[in-house]
């Protein structure tokens, strides 16, 4: 046998390497390129992440003055008069400062809301009039940003909210141990407010469990019936395959196009109340159905047959072996799949700014029918203001955002792993 | 009242169900083995029977409720009132009725006003125990009847499931009424603004000057519905978004399948999909508060004009949105290349980079490009993040560091606060989503068409 020396290569040559070298140069280089993608990705989860926690974790302490009030007989019953209640604790508070300007600008370093903070106390214990009580009354938020170093002391007086005055007199507080940093449970607990040291998520998170209740209570029986139907029942015709089409598509659509449906149908048609979880709830139910359908229809086909087989077998007829054997094999899939649909749900704003969910709601909503704010929507209504405070705030409110929806994957995870089986 | 109503049809089913139930058992007893249904089956019968034309009638009522009081209210109303007036006075006017039913007066309505706001309530009360009323009934009429065909060769179960059958079909149907919904809403109201607004006009016009008064004491501009600023401002945030995202997304998809190892691969997927859990309201704000100002300062450093909504900074951070879309779905289509075709060309010696760059690529190509497909759907129809970080004004440009305004932030602003279905300001919102839901969705049938006819090549 001759070897064929014209066409064989001599692997050795110099030509040889080089173009060998070249070649591994340019899998390195893709090798580089997608490494490099996978650490931008990182990266910028990396900052989004650490920015709206550096940002948030300020909110999370409110700076606060333990002030005593006298509760006066007369002043509680009497017109405005828990703001002179308010207005004496403060005199007493300084007794140093003779003139009223001063004692206005003392005045200031307080919440605007203290009077409603000490009437709410009030209702809620009558028996504390005519008595002295001693509570922590959150600082007004420029003061709140001052003592935590977000705005600094060294910025020219004409160039803050606080005068110089007002600073001195804080920081006299601040010698004499009376303000305080508490843990803000406010801002979970609290309504919202235009006032950022006592606005709080509650009537958001009311809000948001409703609207998930509503999606949940409609969107969870149709997804499971139109999958059953779909998956066990339906003839392969052109009906089914439209309605397949059908789903399919409406996962595509952008969410907006739902808010128009939701406003143009359910609102101005059926004249629904506007901003209400109810309306809500339904145009996210109509979001998440596809989702449904689709993870039913997964945890459906994951029954092995040779259980419907059983089923027949024993002379079930087919609506039977559906409902007593295959359904209920498959319904750990299918919950695991709801909360993760109802996670997406949470986080959806769009459609729910057409609704009017973006509305200021001062307490928070009794029932479905009732306004309501939501927390992806609270969250943009307090990026929206324009208050110093509120830019912690809205990075707190996202921070509670998403530990409800890791709460929610991580029980799906935890759902999938005690109950899954495998066949 | 619609609670109890509800709870009524509830409290009736069960009662129904233990009525069937007894007489189905009472037929064992005596008829021994020739009864077709079990008792349960009876009782189920009795029970939807009871239970859903009940409902519906309570949903409907619900439904049409609102709209039939106000016909009537209107057609109540003396002709004084009513004669030679349009659609939108006749609307405030029913706005007024019901806020005086409501017990809030606005200075100091008529006569005849207070007189409707009267009927009103007393209309809407017969309403609410009417609907009380004909749930119970309905409920009684249903018992009666199929408590009536019950006997012991009834076939019970076989008329349950048809019951059972026919609600699962109506369950799958609810994805095609949301469609029909979507189309003629959108239709409808794109139209209204059509008999106002050329659609040439609309389509073609390069002007964009919506905020124009719905009331006569409001102050705003002329108006102008040219779309064409909107559509290029759209389509330049969309572009800046795929073309961070496609390379991005591509290359971490190529890398994931090609070259990383399980234990890198069981790290980064769980984090692409943190990625693609992050609400799109976050993003929004992580846009306006990070992102715009570091491109702000950037361009200002090389002393280039940058806008602080730049199209750059929302068109980015959607682009970042959009990663683990693009990354999952390249990936897949790269898993889904048999896997001989792949050995075989290592096996030629080719590098991996050259398996994947003449091997892979081209073989998964098409799935890719669904992907791709898919994602600027999602870019153009993107809401949240270019609300909160593009622009409000239509600049026709395409300079990515200036700021325009998209389709959504346009139907956004045009539908928050005072909405009026015969202004052409709230109409125009309704236009552009039809425009936005066709785009969308051409974009979707194509990318679903190439994917499906690419998955058919291989399996």
């Amino acid at each position: 046998m001759a070897i064929d020396t014209e066409h064989s290569v001599n692997w050795g040559s110099d030509k040889s390497r080089r173009s060998q070298r070249r070649r591994y140069a340019s899998d390195r280089r893709l090798k580089f390129l997608g490494l490099g993608a996978i650490i931008i990705a990182i990266g910028v989860l990396a900052i989004l992440l650490t920015t709206i926690v550096i940002g948030g974790s300020t909110a999370f302490t409110q700076t606060s003055v333990t002030v005593s009030f006298y509760l006066d007989q007369d002043l509680v019953s009497a017109r405005r008069g828990y703001t002179r209640i308010v207005d004496n604790a403060v005199t007493e508070l300084f007794p140093e400062i003779a003139d009223a300007a001063t004692l206005n600008a003392a005045e200031d370093i307080l919440t605007d809301a203290a009077d409603d903070i000490l009437r709410d106390r009030v209702r809620a214990d009558p028996g504390l009039i005519g008595q002295t009580v001693t509570m922590r009354i959150p600082v007004a938020d420029p003061f709140d940003q001052l003592h935590k170093g977000v705005v600094s002391r060294d910025i020219p007086e004409d160039r803050r909210i606080v005068s110089d005055q007002q600073v001195q007199l804080f920081d006299q507080l601040i010698e004499r141990g009376l303000v305080s940093k508490p843990f803000n449970w406010g801002l979970l607990f609290n309504i919202d407010s235009t006032n950022p040291e006592i606005a709080g998520l509650r009537g958001a998170i009311v809000g948001s469990f409703y609207l998930l209740l509503v999606t949940f209570l409609v969107s969870f029986p149709v997804g499971i019936a139109a999958a059953i139907y779909l998956e066990e029942f339906a003839p392969k015709n052109r009906w089914t395959g439209v309605i397949e089409v059908n789903i399919n598509n409406l996962a595509a659509v952008p969410s907006i196009v739902f808010g128009l449906l939701g406003l143009a149908v359910l609102l101005n048609f059926f004249g629904m109340p506007r901003s209400a979880p109810l309306v809500g709830g339904l145009v996210l139910s109509l979001m998440t159905l596809p989702t449904m359908i689709i993870v039913t229809r997964v945890a459906l086909k994951a029954v092995p047959p040779s259980i419907r087989e059983g089923a027949y077998g024993i002379g079930a007829s087919k609506h039977q072996v559906v409902m007593h054997h295959v359904l209920p094999l498959a319904l750990p899939g299918i919950l695991t799949g709801t909360i993760i649909g109802l996670a997406q749900a949470l986080g959806e704003t769009a459609p729910l700014l057409l609704i009017g969910m973006n509305a200021f709601v001062p307490g928070d909503p009794g029932g479905i029918t009732d306004p309501a704010t939501t927390l992806p929507t609270q969250i943009l209504i307090w990026a929206d203001s324009s208050e110093r405070g509120f830019v912690a705030r809205t990075s707190a409110g996202i921070m509670v955002l998403l530990g409800f929806l890791i709460t929610m994957n991580a029980g799906a995870i935890y759902l999938r792993r005690r109950l899954e089986r495998t066949w | 009242m619609l609670g109890t109503a509800i709870l009524l049809i509830l409290l009736m089913s069960v009662a129904a169900y233990i009525v069937g139930r007894i007489s189905g058992r009472k037929f064992v007893r005596a008829g021994g083995g020739k009864v077709h249904s079990l008792p349960n089956y009876h009782g189920l019968f009795v029970a939807v029977w009871v239970g859903i034309p009940a409902t519906i009638l309570v949903f409907l009522w619900v439904a049409l409720r609102g709209p039939a009081i106000d016909a009537l209210l209107v057609a109540s109303l003396p002709d004084t009132l009513t004669a030679g007036v349009t659609e939108s006075q006749i609307g405030l006017l029913l706005q007024q009725i019901k806020s005086a039913a409501a017990g809030v007066m606005f200075g100091q309505p008529g006569q005849e006003i207070l007189n409707a706001a009267a009927r009103l309530s007393r209309w809407n009360s017969i309403a609410e125990w009417g609907m009380v009323a004909a749930a119970l009934a309905a409920t009684i009429v249903g018992l009666a009847l199929a408590r009536a065909r019950l006997a012991p060769q009834f076939r019970a179960r076989n008329a349950f499931e048809k019951v059972m059958s026919g609600v699962m079909i109506a369950c799958s149907a609810a994805a095609i009424f949301t469609t029909i919904g979507i189309v003629v809403s959108l239709l409808v109201e794109a139209l209204h603004f059509f008999s106002m607004v050329p659609i040439g006009d609309f389509l073609f016009g390069g002007e964009w000057q919506p905020q124009i008064a719905i009331r006569e004491d409001q102050i705003a501009g002329a108006g102008a519905f040219g779309a064409i600023p909107v559509f290029t401002g759209t389509l330049l945030i969309a572009v800046m978004a795929m073309l961070f995202a496609v390379p991005v997304g591509l290359f971490t998809a190529i890398y994931l399948v090609e070259y990383s190892s399980n234990r890198v691969r069981s790290i980064v997927k769980p984090i692409l999909e943190i990625l693609a859990g992050v609400p799109t309201v976050v993003y929004g704000f992580f846009a306006v508060i990070t992102v715009a100002p570091a491109i702000r300062s950037f361009g200002n450093q090389l002393g280039i004009a940058t806008s602080p909504n730049s199209a750059l900074a929302a068109g980015v951070v959607i682009g970042v949105m959009l990663i683990p879309f693009i990354s999952s779905l390249s990936d897949d289509a790269l898993r889904a290349v048999p896997r001989a075709l792949r050995d075989g060309s290592l096996a030629m010696g080719a590098t991996r980079a050259e398996t994947m760059t003449k091997v892979l690529l081209p073989a998964a190509l098409p799935g890719i490009m669904g992907g791709v497909l898919l994602a600027a759907s999602r870019a153009i129809g993107e809401t949240m993040i270019v609300v909160m970080a593009a622009g409000l004004i239509a600049t026709l440009t395409i300079n990515p560091l200036e700021s325009v305004t998209t389709v959504t932030v346009q139907i956004v602003t045009l539908l928050i606060g005072d909405t009026a279905f015969d202004s052409p300001k709230t109409l125009a919102a309704f236009a552009l989503g039809l425009i936005l839901f066709l785009i969308t969705l051409s974009l979707n049938v194509i990318a679903l068409k190439i994917v499906n006819r690419f998955r058919e090549k291989y399996d």
